[in-house]
């Protein structure tokens, strides 16, 4: 009875097949995207500007909600303090492109520390709203600043716009013209940056942080009891999401070459639409965002045009997910195929004689 | 045919099994108890009875008619009441309305009012308005027992009533309980206070791991029969 | 001197205004512990009923005894069909599902009725106004609206604290699972708080649109000053929503007085900063 099982041994396993084979797959495919530039439209470094932008924004907030538990609904905060940022060290301090986007995440993480200090008093739905008006605060303070355009806004010179390091390189080496060269500089920075923030959330939750991170998302009580520092984790993740969020937020104002309050600050753009990719996709998993953004893409290409009806549809269809399937798309097929491919689970396996045998939920 | 009867109730809390098919009856007027050791299932039991834990339609049979599928509130209107463990009074109410509450799903006509409540517990009538969380635990559970009986119940569930009392105070509660009886009241008794419990049952259930492990009238169970199956030796 | 009085007082009537915002989302915290984020849509859109009842020929105040109870009916079945479905100790749903309703209804009324601003006509009173001497004189629209707000305070307070069934709603706050022991239907208590939510936010729509103009998109700031109202009251207390509302409107007028730009902003500073000093609000009951 209770002897034999003593007899076995245990080890913690983490890749799955189809983990190794997305792993194997995805290197010439980001091969390929690097190299796109050289014989894609423009058009097209453009339409997957804005994929890869979205999708580390989707990422970013899966990684509060899915593994955090910290729903925000006030994300743009970090996106408009970012661009914001950036308008401000490139225009005023006329510092390189590149640079401003670095310390524009790095102000979006310190507007964030406050942030955190005082909406961290709030729980669940309070939370949510909570950072809404984070972000309603930010939008307004910055419509006072003249200097960067007030309430109407203003734009960003074209030296400033060209000013990105490597650019001249570029358009030498392509033969294109300038527009045709920032296109490109942005869509590598975008391309840079999505990577980036896939590496950056597949790491924490693979982490002793992401670990505590399950732990927290399955009883916050529970955790504390085991010695997780619930406060100091949902900070971090808190933190370093704003930082990430504040560089994406600089990057594609940078591309638009034009701010204002109410476009920086937009819940819609910065929140809606990536709470419905997230949902859409799967919430809580790597895999979710990268479906949700591409569904996204096409409902956007396709019906956009409507106006009116296509936000309802959006609001409409994200109603159904969550009654119907709130674990997205993604959620539904690993359900069903039981697969995962960038796993950030541990399993437990145990080793009998005869071999591993799996157990444990995956 | 008993009045309140399951056969076969499963339960579950998620993935994990609490109960692996319960098979008890009980008769107009009689007191059961159930007894067994922590996690055994029985308040398990009295809450898949009561319609708190969803179980098979089948399972649960109240006047030779199928409940299972049935929602607590409707459960509660047809004459079976629940005490819960830890007595969960209503914090933001005050004893009277904790009492008045426990009237709300009455369908039934019966002798237990407000008054009648008062004079089984004096106690309570000195301190009708006061916040139920004010109160001692004896005072709380006389409170919850009272509530319970403001639907007029043919059965009463009663889950752990002695826990945490003094015994002085245990007393006064089985004295009350026997009144409760008098008036005909069948009554399922869940105890870890094995003495209290059988000193007052007709027959009694043990439980062991979610499981029926023994049962008989308490008269009839030797101490080593009780032992074995409380433990699972 | 004589500003800052007037000053005051518009914030104490514009509180009210936010008082009667703030009413419904406390109410639904409360008992059902959920937020709805359509909540300062749903106001617009008992507006934009109103307004639709006007425009056929029915005359104000009739169009509002009708749009109160048609809010209602709408909430209940709001949460009927479709919020009860998303009941757990999961935060995320009802909160997405608010979400895609808040989107909802504000589309739906820009289709409806485009984006032009409107007002509610009631003649004369728009601008009729009681003077207290010194020069001083307030609004009697206002005025009125702190009434209603008052008045709705009273009459759900002895909802909850003097009916059998407003037992039956704080037994459902306090402890769910024991409340069905009790033969409370906890779906039908919270259709009910719904309808309750949604009627008094018709009320409010009425202040609103009589008070000042609005277009479909004004909703998210409405939820935000109602949220605000709630958390500076503190939960569970609906004299203290009253007390926050009267909080945030003070703190905009008197911001609006030293700057115009300023009045919004304000409002959101006073709320966090009560939120620094007094995190469970000033007058909290809930114990959460």
């Amino acid at each position: 009875m209770k002897g034999d099982e003593t007899h076995k041994r245990f080890s913690v396993a983490r890749e799955t097949r189809a983990s190794t084979i997305t792993l194997i797959l995805a290197v010439p495919a980001i091969i390929v995207l690097f190299a796109l530039p050289a014989f894609a439209s423009r058009v097209l470094l453009q339409e997957l500007f804005y994929v890869f932008t979205m999708l580390s924004l989707a990422q970013l907030w899966n990684l509060l909600a899915g593994s955090a538990g910290l729903i925000s609904v006030g994300q743009q905060a970090f996106v408009g303090v970012g661009a914001y940022a950036l308008f401000a060290f490139a225009v005023i301090a006329g510092l390189d492109a590149v640079l401003s986007i670095v310390l524009s995440g790095a102000l979006a993480g310190l507007v964030a520390i406050p942030a955190a200090l005082i909406v961290f008093r709030l729980r669940g739905a309070y939370f949510a709203i909570g950072t809404w008006v984070v972000a309603e605060v930010c939008r307004l303070v910055l419509a006072q600043v003249k200097q960067l355009g007030g309430g109407t806004g203003t734009s960003l010179p074209p030296d400033v716009a060209s000013s990105i390091v490597g650019l001249d390189f570029v358009r030498n080496f392509f033969a294109v013209r300038g527009p045709a060269a920032r296109d490109m500089m942005v869509y590598w920075l975008a391309l840079l940056l999505a990577l980036g923030t896939f590496a950056l959330v597949y790491r924490l939750l693979r982490s002793r942080h992401g670990l505590a991170l399950s732990a927290l998302g399955d009883s916050e009580t529970a955790a504390e009891s085991t010695g997780v520092d619930v406060f100091r984790t949902k900070f971090l993740i808190y933190v370093l999401t704003a930082v990430a969020t504040g560089m994406v937020g600089a990057l594609i104002f940078l591309q638009k070459a034009r701010i204002s309050p109410d476009a920086a600050f937009s819940l819609i753009d910065w929140t809606a639409y990536v709470i419905f990719i997230v949902v859409i996709g799967g919430i809580g998993s790597m895999e979710g965002p990268i479906i949700g953004v591409a569904i996204f893409y096409l409902l956007q290409y396709y019906l956009a045009a409507l106006g009116s009806w296509y936000l309802m549809l959006l609001g409409g269809l994200a109603i159904v997910l969550m009654l119907f399937a709130p674990s997205g798309i993604w959620g539904v097929i690993s359900h069903s195929l039981g697969i995962s491919l960038f796993p950030v689970r541990r399993r437990l396996v145990t080793i009998t004689g005869s071999g591993p045998e799996h157990g444990g939920k995956g | 045919m008993a009045m309140l009867e399951t056969h076969d109730l499963t339960a579950f809390y998620g993935d994990f099994q609490a109960l692996f098919g319960i098979t008890f009856a009980i008769d107009e007027g009689e007191t059961v108890a159930i007894i067994g050791a922590n996690g055994a299932g029985k308040s398990t039991f009295l809450k898949a009875v009561a319609g708190l834990l969803p179980r098979p339609a089948a399972a649960v049979r109240f006047d030779a008619r199928d409940i299972g599928a049935l929602p607590a509130y409707d459960i509660v209107k047809l004459g079976i009441a629940l005490v819960p463990e830890g007595r969960r009074l209503f914090s933001s109410l005050s004893v009277e309305e904790n009492l008045l509450v426990g009237a709300y799903g009455r369908r039934i006509e019966g002798p237990w009012d407000l008054p009648a409540v008062y004079r089984l517990f004096p106690a309570l009538r000195e301190r009708r308005n006061t916040p139920s969380t004010a109160l001692s635990g004896g005072q709380q559970q006389m409170v919850a027992i009272g509530r319970s009986l403001m639907s007029n119940p043919r059965v009463l569930l009663c889950d752990e009533l002695s826990l945490g009392l003094a015994p002085i105070i245990i007393r006064d509660i089985y004295a009350a309980l026997a009144d409760i009886k008098r008036r005909g009241t069948s009554v399922v008794l869940v105890e870890q206070d094995l003495l209290h419990a059988m000193s007052v049952a007709d027959r009694a259930y043990c439980f062991q791991e979610g499981r029926v492990s023994l049962t008989g009238r308490p008269q009839d169970l030797s101490r080593e029969a009780v032992h074995a199956a409380y433990f699972g030796l | 001197m004589l500003g800052w009085i007037d000053t005051l007082l518009q914030g104490i009537l514009l509180g009210g205004l936010y008082s009667l915002y703030a009413t419904g989302l406390s109410v639904i915290f409360g008992i059902m512990r959920l937020v709805n984020l359509a909540h300062g849509d749903l106001i617009v859109l008992g507006a934009f009923l109103i307004l639709a009842a006007t425009s056929a020929g029915v005359p104000l105040i009739v169009a509002c005894a009708v749009v109160v109870p048609l809010m209602f009916a709408l909430g209940y079945a709001l949460q009927a069909v479709l919020l009860n479905r998303a009941l757990g100790r999961n935060i995320l749903p009802p909160l997405l599902i608010t979400f895609g309703l808040s989107i909802i209804v504000q589309n739906g009324l820009l289709e409806t009725f485009s984006a032009d601003t409107r007002r509610l006509d009631i003649g004369h009173l728009q601008s009729a106004s009681l003077p207290l001497g010194g020069g001083i004189a307030i609004g009697v629209m206002p005025l009125i609206g702190l009434g209603a707000a008052i008045a709705v305070i009273l009459l759900l307070n002895a909802l909850f604290y003097r009916t059998a069934v407003g037992r039956a709603f704080r037994a459902t706050s306090d402890d769910v699972e024991i409340a069905q022991l009790m033969g409370i239907n906890n779906r039908s208590i919270y259709a009910l708080t719904m309808g309750i939510s949604l009627a008094v936010c018709a009320l409010a729509a009425f202040f609103l649109g009589t008070r000042a103009n609005f277009d479909p998109s004004i909703g998210p700031a409405r939820l935000l000053y109602a949220f605000e109202a709630v958390i500076i009251g503190g939960l569970g207390s609906l004299w203290g929503t009253l007390a926050g509302g009267i909080v945030v409107g003070l703190a905009q007028t008197i911001g609006a007085h030293i700057d115009p730009e300023w009045q919004l902003l304000s409002g959101h500073i006073a709320f966090l900063i009560v939120l620094v000093i007094r995190p469970r609000g000033l007058f909290p009951r809930a114990v959460d």
